[in-house]
């Protein structure tokens, strides 16, 4: 294992696939600027600096992808996703299908997103749900370092366009990462952070810390919380969670992204049409507000779901399943 | 242009518009469905660059009116007819209609049905000719409204920059859907437009193939031989409405007599006949024998062709390494 930042992490993930595929080209808003060593290693020809217009940026790889390359963009921060909308949904997901499977869009579209740098709704929003309500292109958001490396890699080699997005408050936390010569986290592939058999808690990127945090506390009350992180929200493991929820029958979903035709809210779809049998309490969902983030720390932080409120909301589930369990302890 | 060349492009345009004008009537037989936009009048356009340019070899992107460059770039006309017409066997196997016709095999990367959207696509295609180091170009084709898009301003400024091996075709039809370019354009000459970012622009009539021809010629020359791109403006005309739904209110029908007395067929037949190189009973042989050939196999194909398969809805919307495209080339290592 090595210690690494997340930054270090995607540095190291973009370096080991432009040198072993050629097709593999790094453009966006300040890559060059910002990504020296590959400008050494790779030349400007295949790590380029860019106008400051998302629209061109994801078109040009939409059209670079359609060619035969595998185009990696860096479109800095998530909102800004907003004005490449065309060349992402209606392009790069649409056009294979168009085409009737003629040609294939591998790219990835970078961005980071995500409380905690007070940077205002316009830096930070996370506008992921968005994309994986659009057809064809898959979405990822890792929570720890060995796994943005690894699906980084993975998005790399992936025949699709993803979408890779960067809680940017997780950027300069430390992790370990193996060191296997290709270290690869498959998308679609939900990990389970942590084991329990009372309660299932699911999230994705920095709330997934939330959910360990609250799974920590829960503990102490002897109430054993799964806690599930999802990693590619789009092809969803619905297996993994739908596993859990037979075990546990109970359903915490956590996001910092507002709950409307959100993440959550396809999680409380699958529990009720998939595991609805299984069931012992209602879905709860625990999202951020349906409001532009904002800039002060305090609004910031306080549109967060924490810990708190997660262990608030399993023990508003267990209620009864405690008292009772309390009941027989003491018998 | 050499006789024996002008004799087979004259061909290739009849085939042309009377493909469009049997599309025309099997829409209105409701055998087509969807929007449909036809390119009778402009044919001189796409038919005297592509004679510049090599067709198959080099990537031809464009909108929504693409029957036409399709064919022009080696798409099956019996393909192109059953895409219209929703069919399995269709160009994009009916996932797309009228305005999504692509063929890969022959660098034809699409039909594009949102105003301007090729253009960062085909800065893309240039962008991965110039890393793989082909002698290959790439052809936008658009038309005038699509200048009024911002992707317009982002892609010259991006494809002057990168000295992108693309050429823009702007087939400047005077008309976006039903506002004329007097009342949507700030500047009615595009090429005009263009000068700002350092990108060699001309315009000529696109109604005489020829005048086309040689402009497309000194336009192709320049972008294959890496000097990056150029912007090459044809002022032209439809016939038709901007789509089927279209009555033609917003223009006299005197503009439009006066246009069809520049119609591009007209003008090549006609100089092929005063050069004796063909008489009026050949022009109307050839027309015959070309609807007979739209008739009997490219309508019969379509109408004849399988539905999709309704299991099959959702095929196609993800790749996988299983079905590996041919011409997506590249080592790795």
């Amino acid at each position: 294992m090595s210690r690494m930042t997340t930054e270090q992490a995607i540095h190291q993930a973009l370096a080991e696939e432009m040198q072993r595929d050629e097709r593999v080209l790094l453009v966006g808003e300040g890559v060059a600027t910002k990504r020296g060593d590959l400008v050494r290693n790779f030349g400007t020809a295949r790590v380029r600096n860019t106008p400051l217009a998302e629209a061109i940026i994801a078109g040009t790889a939409v059209g670079a992808a359609a060619s035969g390359l595998r185009p990696v963009i860096d479109l800095l921060f998530a909102p800004f996703l907003t004005y490449a909308m065309d060349a992402l949904v209606n392009s790069a997901g649409k056009l294979r299908y168009l085409s009737g499977g003629q040609f294939e869009f591998p790219l990835v579209a970078m961005s980071m997103t995500g409380s905690g740098w007070c940077v205002g709704a316009q830096h930070n929003h996370n506008l992921e749900a968005m994309f994986a309500h659009a057809p064809g292109l898959k979405v990822v958001m890792p929570s720890t370092v060995a796994d943005f490396k690894g699906l980084l890699k993975a998005a790399i080699r992936d025949d699709n366009p993803v979408l890779f997005f960067t809680d940017l408050a997780l950027l300069h936390q430390e992790g370990e990462v193996p060191d296997v010569a290709d270290h690869l986290v498959p998308l679609g592939q939900a990990a389970v952070r942590r084991v329990g058999a009372d309660v299932t808690l699911v999230s994705y990127a920095k709330t997934v810390g939330v959910c360990l945090q609250a799974a920590e506390q829960l503990q102490a009350q002897g109430i054993a919380a799964e806690v599930i992180d999802l990693r590619t929200l789009k092809p969803l493991d619905e297996a993994t969670v739908l596993r859990s929820l037979r075990k546990t029958g109970r359903l915490v979903a956590v996001t910092e992204a507002s709950g409307l035709c959100g993440m959550a809210a396809e999680l409380a779809a699958l529990a009720v049409t998939r595991a609805f049998d299984a069931l012992r309490a209602p879905v709860v969902r625990l999202t951020g507000p349906d409001a532009p983030g904002a800039s002060s720390w305090v609004l910031e932080q306080a549109a967060l779901p924490t810990a708190e409120a997660v262990v608030e909301a399993v023990q508003g589930m267990l209620g009864d399943a405690v008292v009772v369990r309390e009941a027989l302890a003491t018998t | 242009m050499k006789i024996e060349d002008k004799k087979r492009v004259l061909r290739e345009m009849v085939l042309h518009r009377r493909f469009e004008e049997r599309c025309y009537q099997a829409y209105i037989e409701r055998k087509i469905g969807g929007f449909l936009h036809l390119y009778p009048g402009q044919e001189a356009c796409c038919n005297g660059v592509m004679e510049a340019a090599r067709p198959g070899h080099d990537y031809v992107i464009t909108g929504y009116r693409d029957h036409v460059h399709a064919i022009k770039c080696g798409a099956d006309p019996k393909a192109v007819m059953a895409e219209l017409y929703g069919k399995e066997t269709g160009s994009s196997k009916g996932r797309g209609g009228s305005m999504h016709i692509f063929d890969g095999d022959k660098r034809f990367m699409g039909g594009y049905a949102l105003v301007g959207g090729p253009f960062p696509l085909a800065a893309g295609i240039a962008k991965a000719i110039q890393l793989k180091g082909g002698d290959e170009i790439a052809i936008c084709f658009l038309g005038d409204a699509a200048n009024n898009q911002g992707v317009f301003h982002e892609t010259l400024n991006m494809a002057a920059l990168w000295k992108l091996p693309v050429l823009f075709v702007c087939e400047n039809n005077l008309y976006g859907i039903g506002t004329s370019i007097e009342r949507s354009t700030a500047v009615v000459h595009q090429h005009k437009r263009v000068a700002a970012y350092n990108i060699p622009a001309d315009e000529c009539d696109g109604q005489d193939i020829e005048i086309v021809y040689e402009a497309a010629r000194k336009a192709v020359d320049h972008v294959r031989s890496g000097n990056g791109p150029y912007f090459l403006e044809l002022m032209t005309y439809r016939y038709r409405g901007h789509s089927m739904s279209d009555s033609r209110g917003y223009r006299s029908r005197e503009e439009e007599e006066l246009w069809k007395q520049r119609d591009p067929i007209f003008i090549l037949r006609d100089r092929l006949i005063k050069d004796g190189a063909m008489t009026m009973a050949d022009f109307e042989a050839l027309e015959k024998e070309t609807d007979a050939y739209i008739e009997n196999e490219v309508i019969k194909f379509a109408e004849e062709s399988p539905e999709p398969r309704v299991e099959d809805l959702e095929k196609y919307v993800f790749a996988d390494r299983a079905t590996q495209l041919p011409w997506l080339t590249g080592k790795a290592a």
